[in-house]
Protein backbone atom coordinates (compact mmCIF):
# COMPACT_ATOMS: atom_id res chain seq x y z
CA UNK A 1 0.00 0.00 0.00
CA UNK A 2 1.45 3.65 -1.05
CA UNK A 3 3.17 5.25 2.03
CA UNK A 4 2.64 3.15 4.49
CA UNK A 5 4.91 3.82 6.98
CA UNK A 6 7.80 1.12 8.69
CA UNK A 7 10.34 2.77 11.13
CA UNK A 8 13.70 0.97 10.27
CA UNK A 9 14.49 0.84 14.13
CA UNK A 10 11.90 -1.42 15.43
CA UNK A 11 10.97 -5.21 14.84
CA UNK A 12 8.12 -6.79 13.16
CA UNK A 13 5.87 -10.25 12.98
CA UNK A 14 4.23 -11.49 9.95
CA UNK A 15 0.98 -10.87 11.85
CA UNK A 16 1.69 -7.21 11.86
CA UNK A 17 2.62 -5.99 15.18
CA UNK A 18 5.95 -3.77 15.96
CA UNK A 19 8.35 -4.04 18.98
CA UNK A 20 10.13 -2.14 20.22
CA UNK A 21 13.02 -3.20 23.15
CA UNK A 22 14.75 -1.11 25.57
CA UNK A 23 16.24 -2.90 27.70
CA UNK A 24 14.78 -5.73 29.51
CA UNK A 25 11.63 -4.10 28.36
CA UNK A 26 9.56 -3.82 25.28
CA UNK A 27 6.90 -1.55 23.92
CA UNK A 28 4.58 -3.49 21.33
CA UNK A 29 1.62 -1.96 19.02
CA UNK A 30 0.19 -2.76 15.38
CA UNK A 31 1.75 -1.30 12.20
CA UNK A 32 0.54 1.27 9.98
CA UNK A 33 -0.28 -1.01 7.64
CA UNK A 34 -2.66 -2.87 9.86
CA UNK A 35 -4.33 -0.18 11.23
CA UNK A 36 -4.73 0.90 7.57
CA UNK A 37 -6.02 -2.50 7.03
CA UNK A 38 -8.67 -2.03 10.17
CA UNK A 39 -10.01 1.86 9.61
CA UNK A 40 -11.70 3.14 12.13
CA UNK A 41 -10.90 1.66 15.59
CA UNK A 42 -13.32 2.12 18.43
CA UNK A 43 -12.42 -0.07 20.95
CA UNK A 44 -8.95 -2.19 22.44
CA UNK A 45 -9.45 -5.18 24.68
CA UNK A 46 -5.80 -5.35 26.38
CA UNK A 47 -4.72 -7.60 28.44
CA UNK A 48 -4.22 -6.80 32.25
CA UNK A 49 -0.79 -6.13 33.89
CA UNK A 50 0.92 -9.25 35.37
CA UNK A 51 -0.46 -11.41 32.59
CA UNK A 52 2.80 -13.56 31.35
CA UNK A 53 1.87 -14.86 27.86
CA UNK A 54 4.40 -16.37 25.35
CA UNK A 55 5.50 -14.87 22.13
CA UNK A 56 2.72 -15.50 19.61
CA UNK A 57 0.34 -15.70 22.08
CA UNK A 58 -3.08 -13.38 22.01
CA UNK A 59 -2.62 -10.08 23.50
CA UNK A 60 -5.60 -9.00 23.47
CA UNK A 61 -8.71 -7.81 20.34
CA UNK A 62 -9.16 -4.80 18.80
CA UNK A 63 -12.71 -3.52 16.95
CA UNK A 64 -12.55 -1.44 14.54
CA UNK A 65 -16.38 -0.35 12.80
CA UNK A 66 -16.10 -3.19 10.46
CA UNK A 67 -13.95 -5.83 11.60
CA UNK A 68 -12.78 -7.58 15.31
CA UNK A 69 -8.92 -8.57 15.10
CA UNK A 70 -6.83 -10.50 17.57
CA UNK A 71 -3.13 -8.88 17.89
CA UNK A 72 -0.16 -11.56 19.30
CA UNK A 73 2.70 -10.68 21.63
CA UNK A 74 5.77 -10.25 19.67
CA UNK A 75 7.69 -11.86 22.66
CA UNK A 76 7.63 -13.63 25.57
CA UNK A 77 7.30 -12.21 28.85
CA UNK A 78 5.06 -9.96 31.59
CA UNK A 79 2.34 -7.35 30.84
CA UNK A 80 3.56 -4.39 32.96
CA UNK A 81 1.56 -1.80 31.29
CA UNK A 82 -1.28 -0.96 28.99
CA UNK A 83 -2.05 2.42 27.22
CA UNK A 84 -4.56 3.89 29.62
CA UNK A 85 -5.52 6.93 26.84
CA UNK A 86 -7.10 4.33 24.43
CA UNK A 87 -9.39 3.77 26.87
CA UNK A 88 -10.98 7.10 25.50
CA UNK A 89 -8.94 7.70 22.77
CA UNK A 90 -9.12 3.95 20.67
CA UNK A 91 -8.37 6.03 17.19
CA UNK A 92 -4.99 6.98 18.22
CA UNK A 93 -3.78 3.75 16.82
CA UNK A 94 -5.26 5.11 13.47
CA UNK A 95 -3.27 8.19 14.46
CA UNK A 96 -0.05 7.74 15.49
CA UNK A 97 0.25 3.39 15.49
CA UNK A 98 3.91 4.09 16.30
CA UNK A 99 3.84 6.61 18.92
CA UNK A 100 0.69 7.71 21.38
CA UNK A 101 -1.01 4.80 19.47
CA UNK A 102 1.21 2.11 21.62
CA UNK A 103 -0.83 -0.70 23.09
CA UNK A 104 1.48 -2.86 25.45
CA UNK A 105 4.71 -2.32 27.81
CA UNK A 106 6.04 -6.19 28.48
CA UNK A 107 9.21 -7.47 30.70
CA UNK A 108 10.83 -9.79 28.66
CA UNK A 109 11.59 -13.18 29.94
CA UNK A 110 13.96 -14.45 26.74
CA UNK A 111 16.07 -11.21 24.60
CA UNK A 112 17.23 -13.91 22.11
CA UNK A 113 13.52 -14.44 20.92
CA UNK A 114 13.70 -10.80 19.24
CA UNK A 115 15.76 -12.87 16.14
CA UNK A 116 12.31 -14.56 15.68
CA UNK A 117 10.88 -11.27 14.34
CA UNK A 118 11.27 -9.47 11.32
CA UNK A 119 13.63 -6.47 10.33
CA UNK A 120 11.66 -3.28 8.20
CA UNK A 121 12.69 -4.81 5.11
CA UNK A 122 11.47 -8.12 5.58
CA UNK A 123 8.43 -7.00 6.88
CA UNK A 124 7.89 -4.31 3.75
CA UNK A 125 7.83 -7.61 1.37
CA UNK A 126 4.61 -8.80 3.25
CA UNK A 127 2.95 -5.57 2.79
CA UNK A 128 3.56 -5.42 -1.06
CA UNK A 129 2.65 -9.24 -0.79
CA UNK A 130 0.01 -8.60 0.53
CA UNK B 1 -15.16 -10.73 -13.66
CA UNK B 2 -16.73 -8.06 -11.41
CA UNK B 3 -17.92 -4.94 -13.47
CA UNK B 4 -16.29 -1.10 -13.41
CA UNK B 5 -19.38 1.47 -12.52
CA UNK B 6 -19.37 4.41 -14.81
CA UNK B 7 -17.82 6.57 -11.52
CA UNK B 8 -14.86 4.05 -11.40
CA UNK B 9 -12.46 6.43 -12.02
CA UNK B 10 -13.93 9.18 -9.94
CA UNK B 11 -13.54 6.87 -7.09
CA UNK B 12 -9.35 5.81 -8.05
CA UNK B 13 -9.25 9.98 -8.28
CA UNK B 14 -10.37 10.28 -4.45
CA UNK B 15 -8.29 7.31 -3.33
CA UNK B 16 -11.27 5.13 -2.88
CA UNK B 17 -10.55 1.57 -1.61
CA UNK B 18 -11.90 -0.76 -4.04
CA UNK B 19 -13.59 -4.01 -3.18
CA UNK B 20 -15.76 -6.48 -4.84
CA UNK B 21 -19.26 -5.88 -4.30
CA UNK B 22 -22.60 -6.98 -6.16
CA UNK B 23 -20.49 -8.25 -8.97
CA UNK B 24 -19.10 -4.67 -9.35
CA UNK B 25 -15.79 -2.79 -8.35
CA UNK B 26 -16.87 -0.42 -5.48
CA UNK B 27 -15.11 1.37 -2.88
CA UNK B 28 -15.55 0.62 0.93
CA UNK B 29 -14.42 3.61 2.19
CA UNK B 30 -12.31 7.15 1.06
CA UNK B 31 -10.86 8.84 4.28
CA UNK B 32 -12.70 6.49 6.95
CA UNK B 33 -16.44 5.27 8.02
CA UNK B 34 -16.80 7.19 10.61
CA UNK B 35 -16.16 10.66 8.99
CA UNK B 36 -17.93 9.91 5.82
CA UNK B 37 -20.65 8.20 8.18
CA UNK B 38 -20.86 12.16 10.00
CA UNK B 39 -20.58 13.40 6.44
CA UNK B 40 -24.15 12.59 5.70
CA UNK B 41 -25.50 13.17 9.06
CA UNK B 42 -24.25 16.42 9.18
CA UNK B 43 -24.40 17.98 5.55
CA UNK B 44 -24.00 16.08 2.05
CA UNK B 45 -22.51 12.76 0.82
CA UNK B 46 -22.20 11.11 -2.59
CA UNK B 47 -22.62 7.20 -2.87
CA UNK B 48 -22.18 5.57 -6.41
CA UNK B 49 -25.20 3.17 -6.43
CA UNK B 50 -24.93 2.20 -9.84
CA UNK B 51 -24.94 -1.74 -9.02
CA UNK B 52 -28.29 -1.91 -8.22
CA UNK B 53 -30.31 -3.22 -10.88
CA UNK B 54 -32.62 -0.80 -13.10
CA UNK B 55 -35.52 -2.61 -14.78
CA UNK B 56 -38.58 -1.28 -16.86
CA UNK B 57 -41.51 -3.04 -17.29
CA UNK B 58 -43.41 -1.87 -20.28
CA UNK B 59 -46.48 -2.46 -21.82
CA UNK B 60 -50.31 -2.46 -21.58
CA UNK B 61 -50.40 -4.44 -18.21
CA UNK B 62 -47.27 -2.96 -16.30
CA UNK B 63 -48.98 -1.86 -13.24
CA UNK B 64 -51.33 -4.94 -13.00
CA UNK B 65 -48.64 -7.50 -13.59
CA UNK B 66 -45.93 -5.37 -11.31
CA UNK B 67 -48.98 -5.37 -8.38
CA UNK B 68 -48.72 -9.53 -9.06
CA UNK B 69 -45.40 -9.83 -8.46
CA UNK B 70 -45.06 -7.18 -5.64
CA UNK B 71 -46.73 -7.37 -2.16
CA UNK B 72 -46.87 -3.48 -1.83
CA UNK B 73 -50.00 -2.11 -3.50
CA UNK B 74 -49.10 -0.56 -7.09
CA UNK B 75 -52.48 0.37 -8.14
CA UNK B 76 -52.43 2.77 -5.46
CA UNK B 77 -49.84 5.11 -7.11
CA UNK B 78 -49.94 8.32 -8.16
CA UNK B 79 -47.77 9.01 -11.24
CA UNK B 80 -44.57 9.93 -10.52
CA UNK B 81 -45.07 8.15 -6.49
CA UNK B 82 -42.27 6.37 -5.39
CA UNK B 83 -43.20 3.00 -3.46
CA UNK B 84 -40.55 0.20 -1.29
CA UNK B 85 -41.69 -3.27 -1.54
CA UNK B 86 -41.02 -6.51 -1.74
CA UNK B 87 -40.60 -9.75 -4.09
CA UNK B 88 -42.10 -12.62 -2.09
CA UNK B 89 -42.14 -16.58 -3.81
CA UNK B 90 -45.56 -18.37 -2.72
CA UNK B 91 -44.36 -19.50 0.62
CA UNK B 92 -43.58 -15.78 1.61
CA UNK B 93 -39.73 -15.95 1.13
CA UNK B 94 -38.41 -12.79 0.37
CA UNK B 95 -36.71 -13.11 -3.43
CA UNK B 96 -35.41 -8.86 -2.62
CA UNK B 97 -36.63 -5.64 -1.28
CA UNK B 98 -37.22 -3.20 -4.12
CA UNK B 99 -38.66 0.25 -5.14
CA UNK B 100 -41.07 0.95 -7.87
CA UNK B 101 -41.08 4.14 -9.72
CA UNK B 102 -44.63 4.68 -11.30
CA UNK B 103 -44.00 6.92 -14.46
CA UNK B 104 -46.61 7.53 -16.59
CA UNK B 105 -45.83 5.57 -19.18
CA UNK B 106 -43.75 2.63 -17.52
CA UNK B 107 -43.25 0.77 -14.22
CA UNK B 108 -39.04 1.24 -13.01
CA UNK B 109 -37.96 -1.10 -10.61
CA UNK B 110 -34.99 -0.54 -8.47
CA UNK B 111 -33.41 -3.86 -6.96
CA UNK B 112 -30.31 -5.05 -5.04
CA UNK B 113 -27.01 -5.36 -7.36
CA UNK B 114 -26.68 -8.61 -5.26
CA UNK B 115 -29.76 -10.06 -6.65
CA UNK B 116 -29.88 -8.45 -10.25
CA UNK B 117 -29.85 -12.33 -11.76
CA UNK B 118 -32.16 -13.89 -9.84
CA UNK B 119 -34.63 -10.91 -9.73
CA UNK B 120 -34.84 -11.41 -13.65
CA UNK B 121 -34.75 -15.19 -13.68
CA UNK B 122 -38.01 -14.93 -11.33
CA UNK B 123 -39.49 -11.32 -13.38
CA UNK B 124 -39.26 -13.76 -16.20
CA UNK B 125 -40.77 -16.78 -14.52
CA UNK B 126 -43.82 -15.32 -13.62
CA UNK B 127 -44.00 -12.74 -16.84
CA UNK B 128 -47.99 -12.54 -17.49
CA UNK B 129 -50.19 -10.08 -19.64
CA UNK B 130 -48.85 -7.49 -22.06
CA UNK B 131 -45.64 -6.59 -20.79
CA UNK B 132 -42.43 -6.16 -22.03
CA UNK B 133 -39.53 -6.25 -19.54
CA UNK B 134 -36.31 -4.22 -20.09
CA UNK B 135 -33.23 -4.57 -18.31
CA UNK B 136 -31.48 -0.88 -18.35
CA UNK B 137 -29.30 -1.55 -15.96
CA UNK B 138 -25.42 -1.23 -18.38
CA UNK B 139 -27.19 2.24 -19.61
CA UNK B 140 -27.58 3.94 -16.46
CA UNK B 141 -25.42 4.99 -13.60
CA UNK B 142 -27.14 5.87 -10.31
CA UNK B 143 -25.95 8.07 -7.58
CA UNK B 144 -27.44 8.65 -4.25
CA UNK B 145 -26.67 12.23 -2.95
CA UNK B 146 -27.56 12.01 1.08
CA UNK B 147 -27.85 14.11 3.98
CA UNK B 148 -29.44 17.28 5.17
CA UNK B 149 -28.02 19.44 2.88
CA UNK B 150 -28.45 17.53 -0.08
CA UNK B 151 -31.06 20.16 -1.23
CA UNK B 152 -29.14 23.52 -1.04
CA UNK B 153 -26.68 21.35 -3.30
CA UNK B 154 -28.91 20.09 -6.13
CA UNK B 155 -31.13 23.31 -6.20
CA UNK B 156 -28.17 24.63 -7.85
CA UNK B 157 -28.10 22.91 -11.08
CA UNK B 158 -31.37 21.77 -11.42
CA UNK B 159 -33.98 23.23 -13.26
CA UNK B 160 -36.99 22.42 -11.20
CA UNK B 161 -37.92 23.53 -8.01
CA UNK B 162 -36.73 20.54 -5.42
CA UNK B 163 -38.88 21.44 -2.17
CA UNK B 164 -41.99 20.18 -4.53
CA UNK B 165 -40.78 17.05 -4.74
CA UNK B 166 -42.09 14.97 -1.64
CA UNK B 167 -40.42 12.16 0.16
CA UNK B 168 -40.83 9.29 -2.24
CA UNK B 169 -41.53 11.24 -5.27
CA UNK B 170 -40.06 11.18 -8.18
CA UNK B 171 -39.50 13.69 -11.40
CA UNK B 172 -37.78 14.24 -14.58
CA UNK B 173 -35.34 17.31 -14.42
CA UNK B 174 -32.20 19.09 -15.94
CA UNK B 175 -29.48 18.64 -13.64
CA UNK B 176 -26.48 20.67 -14.88
CA UNK B 177 -28.39 20.53 -18.32
CA UNK B 178 -28.38 16.80 -18.51
CA UNK B 179 -32.09 15.50 -18.54
CA UNK B 180 -32.52 12.69 -15.73
CA UNK B 181 -35.25 10.81 -13.39
CA UNK B 182 -34.65 12.37 -9.62
CA UNK B 183 -36.05 10.66 -6.68
CA UNK B 184 -36.40 11.93 -3.33
CA UNK B 185 -35.30 8.26 -1.44
CA UNK B 186 -32.66 6.77 0.20
CA UNK B 187 -31.35 4.62 2.23
CA UNK B 188 -29.43 6.49 5.49
CA UNK B 189 -32.50 8.20 7.20
CA UNK B 190 -31.22 11.67 6.08
CA UNK B 191 -32.86 13.83 3.52
CA UNK B 192 -31.61 13.09 -0.11
CA UNK B 193 -31.98 11.84 -3.91
CA UNK B 194 -31.07 9.62 -6.08
CA UNK B 195 -30.45 10.33 -10.02
CA UNK B 196 -30.58 7.81 -12.73
CA UNK B 197 -28.15 9.11 -15.55
CA UNK B 198 -27.25 7.88 -19.10
CA UNK B 199 -23.52 6.38 -18.77
CA UNK B 200 -22.08 8.96 -20.87
CA UNK B 201 -22.81 11.83 -18.45
CA UNK B 202 -22.09 9.94 -15.31
CA UNK B 203 -18.69 11.99 -15.29
CA UNK B 204 -20.38 15.73 -15.89
CA UNK B 205 -22.68 15.04 -13.40
CA UNK B 206 -20.20 13.80 -10.79
CA UNK B 207 -18.33 17.32 -11.18
CA UNK B 208 -21.50 19.35 -11.59
CA UNK B 209 -22.39 17.39 -8.17
CA UNK B 210 -18.74 18.03 -6.16
CA UNK B 211 -18.57 21.61 -7.59
CA UNK B 212 -22.25 22.25 -6.39
CA UNK B 213 -21.23 20.80 -2.92
CA UNK B 214 -18.49 21.98 -2.19
CA UNK B 215 -19.12 24.81 0.50
CA UNK B 216 -20.65 22.00 2.27
CA UNK B 217 -17.46 20.06 2.45
CA UNK B 218 -19.35 17.40 -0.13
CA UNK B 219 -17.54 14.18 0.03
CA UNK B 220 -17.07 10.59 -1.71
CA UNK B 221 -19.20 7.86 1.04
CA UNK B 222 -18.09 4.24 0.55
CA UNK B 223 -20.30 0.64 1.09
CA UNK B 224 -18.55 0.87 4.79
CA UNK B 225 -20.39 4.14 6.16
CA UNK B 226 -23.61 3.06 4.05
CA UNK B 227 -24.10 0.05 6.21
CA UNK B 228 -23.39 1.64 9.25
CA UNK B 229 -25.93 4.76 8.14
CA UNK B 230 -28.10 2.38 7.19
CA UNK B 231 -28.32 -0.19 10.11
CA UNK B 232 -28.64 3.21 12.77
CA UNK B 233 -32.21 3.23 10.97
CA UNK B 234 -32.47 -0.42 10.64
CA UNK B 235 -33.31 -0.70 6.74
CA UNK B 236 -33.42 -4.24 5.99
CA UNK B 237 -30.39 -5.27 3.88
CA UNK B 238 -30.50 -8.35 2.04
CA UNK B 239 -29.17 -11.12 2.23
CA UNK B 240 -28.48 -10.21 5.79
CA UNK B 241 -31.83 -9.39 7.75
CA UNK B 242 -33.92 -10.62 5.09
CA UNK B 243 -33.46 -13.37 2.81
CA UNK B 244 -35.87 -16.37 1.08
CA UNK B 245 -35.86 -17.78 4.15
CA UNK B 246 -37.40 -14.76 5.89
CA UNK B 247 -41.06 -13.64 5.28
CA UNK B 248 -41.89 -10.10 5.26
CA UNK B 249 -44.28 -10.26 8.08
CA UNK B 250 -41.39 -11.50 10.82
CA UNK B 251 -38.93 -8.60 9.18
CA UNK B 252 -41.46 -6.21 10.48
CA UNK B 253 -42.08 -5.08 6.59
CA UNK B 254 -46.14 -5.60 7.33
CA UNK B 255 -46.07 -2.25 6.05
CA UNK B 256 -45.73 -3.03 2.46
CA UNK B 257 -47.70 -6.16 2.87
CA UNK B 258 -50.97 -5.26 1.81
CA UNK B 259 -52.53 -8.74 2.23
CA UNK B 260 -55.90 -7.05 0.92
CA UNK B 261 -55.27 -5.45 -2.14
CA UNK B 262 -57.54 -5.67 -4.98
CA UNK B 263 -55.39 -7.91 -6.58
CA UNK B 264 -53.71 -11.72 -5.64
CA UNK B 265 -49.96 -11.74 -5.48
CA UNK B 266 -47.52 -14.17 -5.14
CA UNK B 267 -47.60 -15.10 -1.77
CA UNK B 268 -50.01 -13.76 -0.60
CA UNK B 269 -51.88 -16.65 0.68
CA UNK B 270 -48.91 -18.14 2.40
CA UNK B 271 -48.30 -14.16 4.08
CA UNK B 272 -52.77 -14.68 5.25
CA UNK B 273 -51.58 -17.43 6.85
CA UNK B 274 -48.53 -16.14 8.79
CA UNK B 275 -50.33 -13.50 9.81
CA UNK B 276 -53.67 -15.68 11.14
CA UNK B 277 -51.41 -17.83 13.16
CA UNK B 278 -49.16 -15.31 14.71
CA UNK B 279 -45.52 -14.48 14.31
CA UNK B 280 -42.89 -17.08 15.47
CA UNK B 281 -40.61 -14.61 15.53
CA UNK B 282 -39.72 -10.63 14.64
CA UNK B 283 -36.83 -8.61 13.55
CA UNK B 284 -35.72 -6.64 16.17
CA UNK B 285 -33.32 -4.05 17.25
CA UNK B 286 -30.91 -4.68 19.99
CA UNK B 287 -28.00 -2.57 21.63
CA UNK B 288 -25.12 -3.78 23.87
CA UNK B 289 -25.34 -2.85 27.37
CA UNK B 290 -21.29 -2.70 27.47
CA UNK B 291 -19.33 -1.58 24.83
CA UNK B 292 -18.80 -4.81 22.90
CA UNK B 293 -19.52 -4.91 19.55
CA UNK B 294 -22.26 -7.48 17.32
CA UNK B 295 -21.52 -8.44 14.10
CA UNK B 296 -23.51 -10.40 11.49
CA UNK B 297 -23.32 -14.16 12.71
CA UNK B 298 -23.02 -13.50 16.16
CA UNK B 299 -25.33 -16.18 18.53
CA UNK B 300 -28.02 -15.08 19.77
CA UNK B 301 -29.29 -16.08 23.73
CA UNK B 302 -32.88 -15.74 24.65
CA UNK B 303 -33.43 -16.81 28.12
CA UNK B 304 -29.78 -19.06 28.17
CA UNK B 305 -30.87 -20.95 24.87
CA UNK B 306 -28.84 -20.26 21.63
CA UNK B 307 -32.42 -18.72 19.88
CA UNK B 308 -30.79 -17.48 16.09
CA UNK B 309 -27.94 -15.17 14.85
CA UNK B 310 -27.20 -11.46 14.51
CA UNK B 311 -28.28 -10.62 11.23
CA UNK B 312 -26.74 -7.41 11.25
CA UNK B 313 -24.46 -5.69 14.06
CA UNK B 314 -22.02 -2.79 13.92
CA UNK B 315 -21.08 -0.10 16.35
CA UNK B 316 -23.12 3.07 15.39
CA UNK B 317 -20.91 6.08 14.83
CA UNK B 318 -24.00 8.19 15.21
CA UNK B 319 -25.55 6.66 18.46
CA UNK B 320 -21.39 5.77 20.03
CA UNK B 321 -23.37 1.96 20.98
CA UNK B 322 -23.09 -1.40 19.46
CA UNK B 323 -26.28 -2.48 17.81
CA UNK B 324 -27.51 -4.55 15.50
CA UNK B 325 -30.54 -6.49 14.18
CA UNK B 326 -31.84 -9.89 14.74
CA UNK B 327 -34.64 -12.88 14.63
CA UNK B 328 -35.74 -13.36 18.11
CA UNK B 329 -39.00 -15.81 19.22
CA UNK B 330 -41.86 -13.69 19.65
CA UNK B 331 -41.80 -13.31 23.50
CA UNK B 332 -38.41 -12.16 23.77
CA UNK B 333 -39.34 -9.22 21.29
CA UNK B 334 -41.23 -6.68 23.51
CA UNK B 335 -39.05 -3.40 23.87
CA UNK B 336 -36.89 -3.54 27.04
CA UNK B 337 -36.42 -7.28 27.13
CA UNK B 338 -32.62 -8.18 27.78
CA UNK B 339 -31.00 -10.66 25.82
CA UNK B 340 -27.52 -11.98 25.75
CA UNK B 341 -24.92 -12.03 22.46
CA UNK B 342 -21.85 -14.54 22.30
CA UNK B 343 -19.20 -12.14 21.27
CA UNK B 344 -16.13 -14.67 20.89
CA UNK B 345 -17.58 -17.07 23.92
CA UNK B 346 -18.27 -14.24 26.23
CA UNK B 347 -21.88 -13.85 26.93
CA UNK B 348 -22.64 -10.19 26.66
CA UNK B 349 -25.94 -8.24 28.04
CA UNK B 350 -27.57 -6.54 25.01
CA UNK B 351 -31.86 -5.34 25.46
CA UNK B 352 -34.41 -5.02 22.45
CA UNK B 353 -35.09 -1.54 21.61
CA UNK B 354 -37.25 0.90 19.64
CA UNK B 355 -36.03 1.59 16.75
CA UNK B 356 -34.89 3.48 14.33
CA UNK B 357 -31.44 3.22 16.62
CA UNK B 358 -30.90 6.59 15.81
CA UNK B 359 -33.91 9.14 16.60
CA UNK B 360 -32.72 12.50 14.28
CA UNK B 361 -32.47 11.75 10.82
CA UNK B 362 -34.21 14.25 8.79
CA UNK B 363 -35.84 11.34 6.54
CA UNK B 364 -37.49 8.14 8.23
Amino acid sequence: MADTLIPKELKYTSTHEWLKIEGDTAVMGITDFAQKELSDIVYLDLPEPGKILNQGDVLGTIEAVKAVSDFYTPISGTIIETNQELKTAPDLVNKEPYGKGWMVKIKVTNNSEVTNLLNAEAYEKITVAH
Amino acid sequence: MAKQTPFYSKHLEHNGRMVEFANHFLPVQFKGIIPEHQRVRSTVGVFDVSHMGRVEIRGKDAMMFTDYITTNDVLSLAEFQVQYSTFCVPDGGIVDDLLVYRMPDYILLVINGARHEEDMKWIMQNKRGDVQIVDRTSEIAQLAIQGPKTENVLQKICNIDLSKIGFYWTAEAKIAGIDMLISRTGYTGEDGFELYIENKYADKIWDAVFAAGKEYDIEPIGLGARDTLRLEMKYCLYGNDITLKTNPLEARLGFVVKLDKQNNFIGQDALKKVKADGLKRKLIGFEMMDNSIPRHDYDIICDGNKSGKVTSGTIGPSVHKGIGMAYVPTEFAATGTEIEIDIRNKPAKAKIVKTPFYQFGTRK
